[in-house]
């Protein structure tokens, strides 16, 4: 150690290019508040980390597996990805690559099957991240002989033992994954840092909306956007609510209703502002609000995660 | 004596960060990385053992080592290759080769001669570990 | 041109543009044979005129008008010139573009595509000087040649080389040895790391060592040397000769004996070499094609063939490997061009390049590549730069770099063997072989002591004169 060696942290993250990341996060996120703070204290530390190994402090290789729980919908793929190219700027993570697997994709379907399948996809994603959404189903205490223990056994080699190599983030409901936890004790300990994803309020889903539709190249009229604040609103308490993902999927529908509109009073010049703006009834023709009207039923129209 | 097969027999034997280099290399090329294994270095031998399939779509060369480890580990004294191969149109055939283990004592080869007519000798080149059966030639 | 036809026929003598040899205006056809002409006209005759008459002279023309034209569809059968570009910076000379028809050419033969383009045309009294700099050959023309008899990929899945330039020697001295003095110095080499020796391109059979005789002295020599490396070597046992029937007995004694290659001369001829290249398909045979002659008329600017010409022929006419230039080496060569004559032999599809002297788009349909030879000149010291230049897939030939190392013949071959292995590590690596070469062999030598040798012994020698067949371009709107 040597006192006179001073370290400029800010000059360490300018370097890494984190601070217009972390502006990026910001800017293209809406919401997330905690679970932006989340990753700015992540971050942090590996500065710091990386500042007290230059000093020659002890550093040992800091353990980056996570945990994202959260409804469907709340981001946490897109974070998952944020997270790999801060960790691969920061210098812990070779290539800053996402590969996103669930269960199907690590564990097999007869003896000795699931071993090469998981390492096959361990192997593609070291020096990156792997992403496992919906983890728990890798474990099913029902079935004796599910082969989806093999998987978790080889994950924590890999996680205890690669920790340069890999970092794994485990992703799913909150409640399921809290009950995944404490079946796996051994899992549970190697995560190092747990983030959970709120759900969207209504004007955050309403903000969400705008990015969308202008990424699109699209916009609401006055009554569309008081049509989808009350979709929105109605939405939200319906079963397989899905946050972001079922406002896209509104919106997709929207536009589809919004084409047939066009297209049914085809025998007239269409202007581009009609092309690009949704009206009122293309949200409101919505099944939503029908069922709204009646009595609420279950079947969930889209938005399953 | 030591067998030359590959491209970078000449050298000593590459150590693992050499050998992650290449493989980093290759991967960059997008070529897939592959583990084969023998104990019959025959120079005709074309199929050595196949140590798990082409490792396709990887980014990093750990995931190879990993391989390259576990097989040395399973052949300690098998001679094992690293091979990378092109999938590109009109090559579609590897595009680099070498050795990452060899056996502890390289017994070489014996040339076998028939003498035939007109001075013609008919050529046979026999390994001499080969003598002894698959699996307990380099023990 | 006279459009009236009583008028285009009537006997006698009339400029070739008027005849239909120059239509400025003629867009080529996906099918036709481009040929692109340097001409340097005699004074007083105008370009596009001398441009006509190439035209004319390489397909239908003859100095006077014959009324026989009009029993063929003789506007389809005539040759087109249809541009003419002065040469930058060479008052007097031009490049003409001509367009000749697929149906002017029998399928399959060189010795009939260059009956045509190149028959009488060259001595054509109108022209200085005239040179064929480049060749468009139509993917349907380019279909009908076997190419490649091995080609690049399949002779490196035969040897079980991948990953590094292969590494050759040529026999010296070049004439005398008796055969068995003539197998030691293949199995020194080979055994010491070279993957291949090769015949020179005048060992034939002369009185001091028939053929027989070296063809079973090196076969020993490759067999030792294979079973004392355990790997696959080779020598290109050269079966030129007199006739085909000594080249054929020639051809299948190499066989019999058990060679992976054999070599011809580039003086044998066209048709005898595609001869050889269908021999070599039919016998899993690699063949080597040494380009003896060639600078009779390839080396001088104003007239002659581009060796980048030859090139093309040789890939149509099905051989493995030819010499086509060292950059660095003895023996003419400019880097661009030979750049550009590598790109002819090993890619699938030659963008236009006029860097590299390649002024048509080609498409090889399929052929397989030819391996490049560099040979002449050079040594284990040039190893980053012939590697930077040429890449993987050729033969590097150190003949007196090799035989003529102070620590003898096997300690030449290890020292190349050795510094070719460095500067693949190195590069693939990601370090700057162009610069840090001399480093990197330098460190590689701490290890090697021949190496180190000939590092001592050769590394400062360079042959750096001003090529003669360079390019006199500049990049400007590419040919059709």
């Amino acid at each position: 150690m040597n006192d006179a060696l001073t370290i400029d942290l800010e000059a360490l993250s300018q370097e890494a290019g984190l601070p217009a990341l972390l502006a990026e996060l910001d800017g293209s996120l809406v919401g997330l508040a905690p679970v932006k703070t989340r990753i700015r204290e992540i971050a942090a530390l590996l500065v710091v980390d990386r500042a007290r190994r230059q000093v020659g402090l002890s550093a040992s290789a800091p353990s980056l597996h996570m945990s994202f729980t959260g409804n469907p919908g709340t981001g946490k793929t897109t974070v998952a990805l944020r997270m790999a190219e801060i960790l691969h700027r920061l210098g812990y993570c070779r290539k800053g690559h996402l590969v996103a697997v669930t269960r199907d994709d690590l564990v097999g379907q007869f003896i000795g099957h699931t071993a090469p399948k998981t390492k096959e996809v361990v192997k593609r994603a070291m020096g990156g991240v792997l992403f496992i959404d919906e983890a728990y189903y890798l474990y099913r205490p029902e079935n004796e002989r599910d082969y989806g223990m093999e998987a978790i056994e080889i994950l924590l080699q890999v996680m205890e033992n690669q920790r340069d190599d890999l970092v794994v983030i485990v992703a799913g409901y909150k409640d399921r994954m809290d009950t995944f936890f404490k079946a796996n004790p051994g899992l549970s300990s190697r995560i190092a840092h747990h983030i959970d994803f709120p759900d969207y309020a209504p004007e955050e889903l309403l903000a969400i909306s705008d990015l969308m539709l202008g990424g699109m190249q699209y916009r609401l009229s006055p009554g569309a956007r008081e049509a989808l604040v009350e979709y929105i609103e109605i939405r939200r308490t319906r079963p397989h609510f899905a946050n972001a993902r079922s406002i896209r999927n509104a919106l997709d529908r929207a536009r589809l209703r919004q084409a047939n509109r066009l297209f049914a009073s085809r025998s007239g010049p269409v202007a581009p502002d009609a092309l690009m703006t949704i009206e009122a009834e293309d949200l409101r023709a919505s099944r939503v609000f029908a069922d709204n009207a009646r009595e609420p039923d279950l079947r969930g129209y889209g938005g399953t995660p | 004596m030591r067998l030359t097969q590959g491209t970078f027999s000449f050298l000593p034997d590459l150590t693992d960060t050499q050998i992650k280099a290449q493989v980093e290399y290759c991967l960059a090329k997008g070529w897939a990385v592959s583990i084969e294994y023998t104990d019959d270095p025959h120079p005709r031998n074309t199929y050595w053992e196949m140590y798990g399939n082409p490792m396709f779509d990887l980014k990093d060369a750990a995931g190879v080592m990993t391989e390259v480890n576990a097989c040395r580990k399973a052949f300690p004294n098998h001679y094992v290759k690293l091979n990378a191969f092109d999938s590109t149109h009109g090559w579609e055939a590897l595009r680099l080769s070498f050795i990452v283990n060899r056996p502890k004592v390289e017994p070489g080869f014996e040339l076998r001669r028939e003498e035939g007519a007109g001075r013609i000798q008919r050529y046979s080149t026999r390994s001499y570990a080969t003598a002894r059966p698959e699996g307990e030639r380099y023990s | 041109m006279a459009n009236d036809p009583a008028d285009r026929y009537r006997a006698g003598v009339m400029k070739y543009a008027q005849m239909g040899y120059w239509q400025p205006d003629y867009q080529p056809k996906e099918t036709d044979v481009l040929a692109l002409f340097r001409i340097t006209p005699q004074e007083g005759v105008d370009p596009e005129e001398a441009a006509a008459a190439v035209a004319g002279e390489s397909s239908t023309a003859t100095w006077t008008v014959v009324w026989t034209d009009r029993l063929t569809a003789c506007d389809m059968y005539r040759a087109k010139a249809y541009r003419v570009d002065p040469v930058p910076g060479t008052p007097g000379q031009y490049f003409a573009y001509i367009a000749y028809d697929i149906d002017l050419f029998e399928a399959g033969s060189i010795a009939n595509l260059t009956a045509s383009i190149i028959g009488n045309v060259f001595g054509f009294k109108p022209l200085k000087a005239l040179r064929l700099e480049d060749m468009r050959l139509p993917i349907a023309y380019v279909k009908t040649f076997q190419g490649p008899a091995t080609g690049i990929v399949v002779e490196r899945e035969r040897l079980d080389k991948f990953g590094r330039p292969l590494l050759g020697a040529t026999v010296k001295p070049k004439l005398g040895l008796s055969g068995k003095n003539y197998g030691r110095v293949v199995y020194e080499a080979l055994k010491g790391g070279l993957d291949f020796t090769k015949d020179d391109e005048n060992i034939n059979s002369q009185p001091f060592m028939h053929w027989r005789d070296r063809f079973l002295y090196c076969m020993e020599a490759v067999n030792r040397a294979q079973a004392a490396t355990g790997e696959i070597k080779g020598t290109y046992l050269n079966i030129t000769a007199g006739t085909m029937e000594d080249m054929y007995e020639r051809a299948e004694f190499a066989k019999e004996l058990g060679s992976t290659i054999v070599m011809i001369d580039l003086v044998i001829g066209y048709t005898a070499i595609q001869s050889m290249a269908k021999w070599a398909r039919r016998n899993d045979m690699i063949l080597h094609l040494h380009r003896a002659g060639h600078s009779t008329y390839t080396r001088q600017k104003t007239h002659g063939i581009s060796f980048r010409v030859i090139s093309k022929w040789m890939r149509l006419s099905g051989v493995d490997h030819i010499h086509a230039g060292t950059i660095v080496g003895k023996l003419e060569g400019d880097p661009n061009s030979v750049q550009g004559f590598y790109d002819i032999l090993r890619e699938e599809n030659n963008p236009v390049n006029l860097e590299r002297g390649i002024f048509f788009e080609q498409d090889w349909g399929g052929l397989r590549g030819v391996m490049p030879v560099a040979s002449g000149g050079i040594h284990a010291g040039q190893m980053h730069q012939l590697l930077h230049y040429l890449g993987d897939d050729v033969v590097l030939q150190f003949g007196g770099g090799t035989i003529g190392h102070p620590m003898g013949i096997q300690a030449g071959a290890t020292a190349n063997r050795v510094a070719l292995e460095a500067m693949v590590l190195a590069r693939n690596e990601g370090r700057d072989i162009w610069n840090e070469g001399p480093a990197i062999l330098a460190n590689a030598a701490k290890s090697c002591a021949p190496l180190k040798a000939a590092l001592d012994t050769w590394g400062e020698v360079t042959f750096d004169y001003a090529s003669t067949d360079t390019l006199d371009f500049v990049p400007t709107p590419t040919a059709a």
